[in-house]
């Protein structure tokens, strides 16, 4: 564990006593697992603080956990100053896809969350404007949800038999 | 006297109610530059709210993507941002290269260089020369972009495409580039400066110009950076962040080149910095040829890179590779992996999530366009009609990009 990453997570496990369920080093990116239950004053935390100074929002998606029993959204943070990055991550169920907005610490989570919400169905306690943002408002699935494959089931003449998805 | 000769008068408070007219400006307008719709309340001709709706030319990628091998994922890439593909090709490419852990060879990672510092050039030509196309000045968009058809010249020569580019490959490239290509590299050198000051000269200190273009959709760098804005945008507002020196991929540590930034974030600044990354693409150029090192094109990577032709038919080994790799067979590492490079409008991101099957897991695109055009209608809030249209051209708001 470097040096950054501890910091990180120390800051966060002072506060929120039990918050951080994983903290590694991937691939040179310091990714941290967090609690669904405390992720926004933990994003407020590692924004605000002095020392951390997680101030840019590079990034904001969702995902699905293979299971497809829970979904995820992914923070990537970024400290200009001291070219820092940190992956901050939350699972929670997909039957109460429910997660606070942070589009009040950073206006531009505004769409990314939309689009989180649009291919996900995650539901962003007190965003703005949630609502669909490159699909049709008519679609009623959430496409990017594993339940839902690319291509046509019922076909015959098409089979993932032999080389898997 | 009469009510109705009274009625040029001030009406007292209250009793007149303030009307807008709604104006669609789009979906297929021309003046913006592609699929983009803006729902502008107008008063008069300022513009008091604007509402931008996005998706016109969704495609769907991330979820194509979870369904193809990692080498059918280049030409997706292709069509994000289409000014500029080979950025987006090679962004990719280093992605999946920072997964399976290869090592590129230097001069591999110099030819790279070369091709993506090509493709920013192109990029800025499109939009500088379209800013002054909509300020009224033609004559610099004709002069200026041939030069953006002789870039497409040396990438058709490399990789026999032009826009769409698909061009190098996970692990290098497939052969030395020919003569044909080297000439018109060093054509493009030779010539393109002096346009490219040409150009400069009928625009940058230009009264009309400068008149039409100072203090219009201005953003500062605390807004630009809540905002997320990366790129020459958030180098116009006064930020010198750049990727490439941030954390250097593809050997940019190597090479010495300045960052350009602005101080008011105007659309005169986004001009002038694309100007000069221009220049400073060439110097990054220039330095890639003299110092050009020796070696192989490509990494030592069998299970990814296919193999030459003659080796396929004449080689038991080459033929088994050449299948597996064309069949997605081959083994993936478990992984995450986050890259981003410096595309023609800011950072590039791939957020990739492998799970050891044949195609990722989970694939997300970071779009600098989609993350900061959110700020355009607070830029245009305020401000006339006119000057909406030259700071949309000049944010360089790409619709592939946008909607992926």
């Amino acid at each position: 564990m470097n040096d950054t990453l501890k910091l990180i997570s120390d800051k966060i496990e002072e506060s929120f006593k039990g918050a951080v369920l994983s903290a590694e080093e991937l691939y040179n990116f310091n990714v941290i697992t967090v609690q669904h239950e405390h992720i926004h004053p933990i994003l407020k935390l590692l924004k605000e603080d002095e020392a951390l100074n997680f101030h840019f929002l590079t990034d904001l998606t969702g995902m699905q956990t293979a299971d497809e029993k829970q979904l995820g959204v992914i923070y990537h943070l970024h400290n200009l100053y001291k070219n820092n990055r940190v992956r901050i991550k939350t699972y929670f169920d997909i039957n109460k896809p429910e997660i606070p907005t942070v589009t009040d610490l950073w206006p531009s989570s505004n769409w990314m969350e939309r689009e989180t919400f649009d291919f996900y169905g995650v539901r962003f306690k007190g965003h703005p404007n949630l609502k669909r943002i490159l699909n049709v408002d008519e679609m009623d699935i959430f496409p990017l949800r594993k339940e839902y494959p690319l291509e046509d089931q019922t076909r015959e003449d098409k089979s993932d038999k032999m080389f898997g998805r | 006297m009469s009510k109705k000769e009274n009625q040029h008068l001030t009406p007292p408070p209250d009793t007149m109610e303030k009307e807008y007219t709604t104006l669609n400006l789009g979906p297929t307008h021309p003046a913006t530059h592609g699929i983009f719709q803006n729902v502008l309340k107008m008063d008069g001709e300022i513009i008091h709210e604007a509402v931008p709706t996005l998706g016109y030319i969704h495609r769907a990628f991330e979820k194509l993507a979870e369904r193809r091998p990692y080498a059918q994922i280049t030409p997706l890439t292709d069509r994000l941002n289409y000014c500029s593909s080979p950025i987006n090709n090679m962004g990719w490419h280093m992605t999946v290269e920072k997964l399976i852990k290869a090592e590129i060879p230097k001069r591999a990672e110099y030819h790279r260089v070369i091709i993506m510092e090509l493709s920013r050039i192109a990029d800025h030509i499109i939009c500088n020369t379209i800013i002054g196309q909509d300020t009224g000045a033609t004559t610099g968009f004709l002069y200026l972009f041939q030069w953006r058809e002789h870039i497409y010249d040396i990438f058709e020569s490399i990789c026999g495409a032009r826009l769409t580019t698909n061009i190098c490959r996970i692990g290098g490239f497939d052969k030395e580039w020919s003569k044909d290509t080297w000439d018109k590299i060093h054509n493009f050198l030779k010539n393109f400066p002096k346009e490219l000051e040409e150009f400069n000269g009928l625009l940058e200190r230009n009264k009309i110009f400068m008149d039409r273009t100072i203090n219009c959709g201005p953003i500062s760098s605390k807004m630009a950076l809540e905002y997320s804005f990366t790129g020459p945008n958030l180098r116009a507002a006064g930020v010198d962040f750049d990727i490439r020196v941030a954390t250097p991929y593809s050997s940019y540590q190597d090479f010495e080149f300045t960052i350009p930034i602005g101080t008011s974030g105007d659309t005169y600044d986004r001009f002038t910095v694309r100007q000069e990354e221009m220049r400073q693409s060439m110097k990054i150029i220039h330095q890639a040829i003299k110092n050009m090192p020796e070696g192989k094109m490509h990494a030592d990577i069998p299970n990814f890179f296919l193999p030459p032709k003659e080796k396929v038919y004449n080689n038991m080994e080459a033929l088994i590779y050449h299948f597996k790799i064309v069949m997605g067979e081959t083994d993936v590492p478990v992984g995450e992996v986050y890259h981003s490079v410096e595309g023609g409008n800011g950072e590039l991101g791939f957020y990739l999530i492998s799970d050891g099957g044949r195609t990722p897991f989970r694939l997300h695109f970071r779009r600098p366009c989609f993350i900061y055009y959110q700020a355009y209608p607070e830029m245009i809030k305020g401000g006339l009609l006119s000057d909406a249209i030259i700071t949309m051209s000049s944010m360089n708001v790409i619709a592939g990009e946008l909607d992926a």
